[in-house]
C-alpha cells in the first residue's frame, strides 16, 4: 500500500500545481489519473496548441505548461499511479482514507483532492431496450480480450474508426460478424472504409446500414439482437456478443457514488476552502462547480492554494499552520 | 453589432425565438447556456463530448460545413442524423438568421 498525506485525483494542470502547495506546506502527494501520461487535457487533447491566458506567460504551449509544472514540482517528489481509474473510497476509523484503482493500487492518505477535469471517458451507450441487464453477459463496450469472441456471432454497431478497425479485426477471429451502422457511408479511415466493404462484398462479414439496434434479447445472455431498418421494420438476428461502439464521452465515474453533492455532473464546493460535503475531500479545478465558476486553469491554480491551507489540518492536526511567501523561505526541497 | 433572429425548441417541445448579439464572439452552445438551456457542455466547446447536440430543422444548408473534429464526434453518436450539429461549433453570425434549432440529449440533473 502506498501511503501519502494528500491523494489527488487527476494529474492535470490544477493536479500538478497542487503538488506544489501541498510541498511549500510540508504535505506529500500522489497522483493518480486514468490516462497513461501526465497532463491531462492539455497533454491528451490539445499539447501543441497555445494557451493565452497563464500569468506571466503571454503565451505557452499546453504540453510546455505541464512540463513546467513538473518541474515546478520536483523538489516534493510526487508519487504517480498513470492509466489506472479510482474505483473505492473507504475511510478509516481514524478519519484517514484508503483509495482503491481499478488494477487494486491502494493509497492511503489524510485528505483526498479530486482535480479529475472532465471526468473519466466512458463508452458512450446508445439507447437499446435491456443494454445494462445483458452488460458482461454479451454486451462490451470495448474489445480487451479478442480471443473472448472466438467462433462466436458478434454484432457490432457504429460508424466511426473504432467499428470500422474492429469489423476488420473480428472478422478473422468470429464465427460471423455483422455491423449495423445507421448512416450509409463511413466517414472513418478510407482504407478502413474500403476494407469493410469489400469484407462484405467478398461474404465475410454482415454490413446492415441506414439500420439501428433497438433491442437486444436472451435467456441470462444475449443470444438476439433486434434490428430496425430505414422503413422501421424490424426483425431479429442471432448474437453471442453486442459490441456498440460509440465512443467515449465524460463522465464524473465512480465518484459518483461517493455520497457528494454533485449538480449538473460537477461536484459542488464551498468557496472558503474549497471543500465538499465530505469532511476531507476537496474538489478543484474543472470539476467543481460554485457560483460565479469559471473553468480555466489559473481559476484552479488558485483553488489548489486555498485547499492546501485548509487540508492542512488533516495531515497536521497538532500544528498551527503559519503562511510564508516563497520571496522570503524559498522553495525546500524533501 | 446586429441582433441575430432564431428560433429554439426545447426538449419538451416548447419553442421559443432568441436575440443574440453577434459581436460577443458566441457559439451557439455558449448562446444557449446564457439563455437558461439545460446544456452541460462539459467540454467547454472542444467537440468533445456531444451534450450540445442539436437538431438543424431549418437553416442546415446555410451553415459553414462540419470540421472534422464535429464530423469525428457526430459520427460516434449512436443518434446523429445528417441534420445533426454541435452547438458549440457553430457561430452566432448572419449565417444563422432565421434558424431552427432543436436540442437534443437527455436533460442533465
Amino acid at each position: 500500500m502506498i501511503t501519502t498525506d494528500i491523494c489527488i485525483i487527476g494529474a492535470g494542470p490544477v493536479g500538478l500545481f497542487s503538488v506544489f502547495e501541498a510541498g511549500l506546506l510540508k504535505m506529500r502527494c500522489h497522483l493518480i489519473d486514468a490516462l497513461p501520461q501526465i497532463g491531462g487535457q492539455l497533454s491528451e487533447i490539445y499539447p501543441q496548441k497555445p494557451i493565452y491566458d497563464i500569468p506571466g506567460y503571454p503565451t505557452i504551449n499546453a504540453q510546455e505548461l505541464v512540463d513546467n509544472l513538473m518541474k515546478q514540482i520536483e523538489p516534493f517528489h510526487p508519487g504517480f499511479t498513470l492509466g489506472e481509474r479510482v474505483e473505492q473510497l473507504e475511510r478509516l476509523e481514524d478519519k484517514s482514507f484508503i483509495v482503491t484503482t481499478n488494477e487494486n493500487t491502494t493509497i492511503q492518505c489524510k485528505a483526498v483532492v479530486i482535480a479529475g477535469g472532465l471526468g473519466c471517458f466512458e463508452p458512450r451507450k446508445p439507447a437499446v431496450e435491456r443494454l445494462e441487464e445483458f452488460e458482461g453477459k454479451g454486451v462490451a463496450y470495448m474489445v480487451r480480450n479478442p480471443e473472448l469472441f472466438r467462433d462466436k456471432e458478434i454484432v457490432l454497431a457504429g460508424g466511426g474508426d473504432s467499428a470500422l478497425d474492429w469489423t476488420i479485426f473480428l472478422s478473422d477471429v468470429a464465427k460471423k460478424v455483422t455491423l449495423v451502422h445507421r448512416g450509409e457511408t463511413f466517414r472513418g479511415a478510407p482504407d478502413s472504409a474500403e476494407k469493410v466493404a469489400h469484407l462484405a462484398e467478398s461474404g465475410k462479414i454482415n454490413l446492415i446500414l441506414k439500420s439501428n439496434i433497438t433491442k437486444i434479447n436472451g435467456n441470462g445472455h444475449l443470444s438476439e439482437v433486434t434490428i430496425a431498418g430505414a422503413d422501421n421494420n424490424e426483425y431479429n438476428i442471432a448474437a453471442d456478443y453486442f459490441i456498440p461502439l460509440f465512443g467515449l464521452s465524460p463522465k464524473l465515474g465512480p465518484i459518483a457514488n461517493w455520497g457528494l453533492n454533485v449538480e449538473k455532473s460537477a461536484i459542488v464546493v464551498d468557496t472558503f476552502d474549497y471543500s465538499t460535503n465530505v469532511e476531507g475531500i476537496y474538489a478543484i479545478g474543472d470539476i467543481n462547480t460554485y457560483p460565479g465558476k469559471l473553468k480555466l486553469i489559473l481559476c484552479g491554480f488558485h483553488e489548489a492554494a486555498l485547499m492546501c491551507q485548509s487540508a492542512f489540518k488533516f495531515v497536521y492536526p497538532d500544528q498551527k499552520l503559519s503562511f510564508k511567501y516563497t520571496t522570503v523561505n524559498g522553495v525546500n526541497e524533501f | 453589432m446586429a441582433l441575430i433572429k432564431f428560433k429554439v425548441e426545447n426538449r419538451d417541445g416548447s419553442v421559443a425565438e432568441l436575440e443574440i448579439p453577434d459581436d460577443m464572439s458566441l457559439s451557439l452552445m455558449e448562446a444557449l447556456k446564457a439563455s437558461e438551456y439545460n446544456i452541460l457542455a462539459t467540454c467547454g466547446g472542444m467537440a468533445l463530448c456531444a451534450t450540445c447536440h442539436v437538431q438543424v430543422k431549418e437553416g442546415l444548408d446555410n451553415l459553414p460545413e462540419k470540421n472534422d473534429a464535429e464530423w469525428d464526434m457526430l459520427d460516434t453518436l449512436p443518434d446523429a442524423h445528417h441534420d445533426s450539429r454541435l452547438a458549440c461549433q457553430i457561430r452566432i453570425n448572419e449565417l444563422i438568421e432565421g434558424a431552427y434549432f432543436k436540442i437534443l440529449g437527455p436533460e442533465h440533473e
